[in-house]
């Protein structure tokens, strides 16, 4: 029936009527907002762009163009033919505290619970390449995350998990590779080889310029040890991916969806412009790429971000880079319902805002998603609040049927026609950002930051302004005391963990780990692929701290510019 | 007549934490209401921030933590200044849960403002406090 609608739609005649009717309604919606029956003037979405009360036909809507079929070219309807039928989406939250062991226990609970993949958050230490130990480390132990200094701790986060079993998720940039290298090497401990582990690394160093600020090194030594993953990836680590490429902490600094899209799609074609620079074959390494993006409350805007970034990377991996592999022009993605909209306000109704973020994940066709606990705008979740997110994925999974069908809102008008308004935006930034010399320019003139300050002050001052309402923050407010549990982490925690670390230091091989500390140094000096070394360094038990001292003893360290 | 010396503040971004999205909206807000504001810009120390304090000679410090490492190092903030017998108001903002009030203001934090905070009413407990002050 579908078909022959669009045909009746095409027909000059029948356009005509169309025509007419689509003025009759207008001039009655006019009578009404004369008569002031409108609640306000004019509406706008999160990324201000006016939204008309009514969307119709387009009248040359390509359908092969712009949309294809599931599964092809140019992907704007899923990256899979059959979707959801044949696979659901990975079921992956985002979990880490305390000590490993701790975390540990909280992964077989995930997984006891029906998680289908683990996903690894490190505390600050770790994330900045610090042991627990350092003083940079003070008060952040296991905070934030879990911390992992040393193979030995990144053996007992995996202790009893079988690493040919699952696919592992782990948020770590800056020293990303020595966070994978462990990963490798406790692989090998559980008897796992390389070839057949399967995850992802974040390993997305121009966002933390851009946004989430746990960088360390330069951007161009920094880009060197991304690209010697991408490398090593693909010839040892065939199934891993070796890039997380994300949106996610650029939209929590504040950005918009726009902004958000433009600026992680940026990001990927610098990654696959530096990719071929140093050498490497595009249609080997670019299908190891993958996305992040953030699940915001503009249920409609979020889903034609994702439709339309798949749409623009497949063209600029085909046309621009000139790419043959199918497999390097679908834009695979991980979504994270926004941390940022959770309110501490009347905490219950994050519950509501998670689901309809992770339906907008679905129905925009994410590979994989994480949906947020109720508590996490006041602290990491307890047990209880990350099981009912969890179920919020399951529901959507299996009571709500939306993945019965690839891609339902494919020829809404109103979706289409904000996906292609995303798509142009998006362009006019990939303009400013040319202007600017590209990425790594526009990052040290402090371009992308300036953008998310203004984009997330406009909105504060909004909300403040009650232009915008946040239910519970701004509007429906009541005055009672806040009733939610909060996890409490192992006081000791930190005291062990410096013990562990202790008696790993002093019962290493010596010899060994000043060897492997020597040829890291080197390498890291010279220009060979560094991953070799690292993975050396930690298994002559070279902590997280004493590899990334070397690396920043050679590299510098990055210090950017106040922005407000 | 001597024209009134505009309100100085610092807002400081301590230990680790990369959130800096709360830091600057109240850092634009205090500016765009007359005040004159220094930002630390991220991964201060205590001693950097109190040292940056000194010198900048501020009427206040507001410190953003969202990482949970407050607990700590608020306080040694507050040792610092306590210890260089410094005159200012310090106020904090993040995620900071509620049991850790009473320690944070017997440290002598003024006040805590957690999410949800409207910037004016940041705005407007400066002006007061400030004021009482001088």
């Amino acid at each position: 029936m579908a078909l022959s609608l669009r045909e009746k739609e095409s027909d000059p005649a029948d356009r005509n009527v169309l025509q007419e009717t689509f003025r009759e309604w207008k001039r009655k919606f006019d009578e009404e907002i004369r008569a002031g029956k409108q609640r306000r003037d004019k509406f706008y979405n999160l990324s201000w762009m006016e939204i008309e009360p009514l969307y119709t036909p387009q009248e040359d809507f390509d359908y092969d163009a712009k949309l294809g079929n599931p599964g092809h070219y140019p992907y704007t309807r899923g990256i899979h033919e059959n979707m959801y039928t044949g696979k659901l989406w990975t079921m992956r939250q985002f979990a880490g505290f305390g000590s490993a062991a701790e975390t540990n226990r909280r992964f077989k609970y995930l997984l006891s619970h029906g998680e289908t993949g683990l996903s690894v958050a490190f505390d600050y230490p770790t994330l900045y390449g610090y042991d627990t130990d350092d003083p940079h480390s003070e008060g952040e132990f296991g905070k934030c995350g879990v911390a992992v200094s040393s193979l030995e701790d990144m053996q007992a986060l995996f202790s009893g998990i079988p690493l040919d079993k699952v696919s592992t998720s782990m948020t770590i940039n800056g020293p990303a590779s020595v966070l994978w290298a462990m990963y490798i090497a406790t692989g090998e401990a559980q008897n796992v080889p390389k070839s057949v582990l399967r995850g992802t690394i974040q390993n997305d160093v121009l966002k933390e310029y851009i946004a989430q600020k746990s960088f360390i090194f330069p951007p161009e030594p920094s880009m060197r040890l991304v690209l010697d993953t991408f490398e090593y990836g693909m010839k040892e680590v065939p199934l891993w991916n070796t890039i997380s490429i994300s949106g996610y902490h650029i939209r929590e600094a504040g950005s918009t969806a726009v902004q958000e899209l433009a600026f992680t799609l940026a990001d990927g074609f610098e990654y696959v412009r530096q990719g071929i620079e140093r050498g490497l074959d595009p249609n080997m390494f670019v299908p190891r790429l993958s996305f992040f993006f953030n699940a915001h409350n503009d249920f409609f805007e979020e889903i034609a971000k994702y439709r339309a970034a798949r749409r623009i990377w497949a063209r600029e991996m085909k046309e621009r880079f000139g790419l043959k592999n199918e497999r390097a022009m679908k834009l695979r993605f991980h979504t994270q319902t926004a941390g940022c909209s959770l309110t501490a306000e009347q905490p219950e109704n994050n519950i509501v805002r998670v689901a309809l973020q992770a339906m907008a994940a679905v129905f925009g066709g994410t590979q994989s998603l994480h949906t947020n606990s109720l508590d996490e705008a006041l602290a990491l979740p307890t047990e209880k609040a990350v099981r009912i997110a969890l179920r919020t994925q399951q529901i959507i999974a299996y009571e709500s049927g939306i993945p019965r069908v690839a891609d339902p809102l494919g020829g809404s008008y109103y979706v289409e026609w904000l996906t292609d308004r995303m798509e142009e935006e998006a362009y006019a930034i990939f303009d400013d950002i040319e202007e600017y010399g590209g990425v790594i320019q526009a990052i040290e003139m402090g371009y992308f930051q300036k953008a998310i300050t203004e984009s997330s002050y406009r909105y504060q001052r909004e909300l403040e302004k009650k232009e915008r309402i946040i239910v519970g923050v701004n509007e429906y407010t009541v005055d009672e005391p806040l009733n939610v549990p909060i996890l409490k982490l192992d006081p000791k925690g930190r005291d062990k963990q410096i013990e562990r670390l202790k008696r790993l230091r002093n019962g290493r091989n010596k010899r060994r780990f000043q060897e492997a500390m020597d040829t890291l140094r080197k390498t890291a000096e010279g220009s060979a692929n560094t991953m070799p070394a690292i993975l050396a360094a930690v298994k002559a038990k070279a902590t997280l701290g004493e590899v990334t001292g070397v690396l920043r003893e050679v590299f510098g360290e990055y210090r950017e510019q106040h922005i407000i | 007549m001597q024209m009134p010396r505009k309100i100085r503040v610092m807002i400081a971004k301590p230990g680790l934490d990369g959130h800096d999205r709360g830091a600057k909206v109240v850092a634009r807000a205090l500016r765009d209401a007359g005040m004159e504001v220094i930002y630390t810009g991220l991964h201060q120390t205590p001693e950097q921030i109190v040292q940056a304090a000194l010198q900048e000679d501020v009427d206040a410090i507001g410190l953003s933590c969202l990482s949970g490492a407050h607990d700590v190092l608020f306080p040694r903030v507050m040792e610092l200044i306590k210890e260089n017998g410094m005159d200012v108001l310090v106020t904090a903002g993040g995620i900071i849960p509620k049991e850790d009030l009473p320690m944070l203001k017997k440290s002598g934090i003024a006040a805590v403002f957690g999410p949800g905070t409207a910037i004016e009413e940041i705005v407007k407990f400066h002006r007061e406090h400030i004021k009482q002050r001088t």
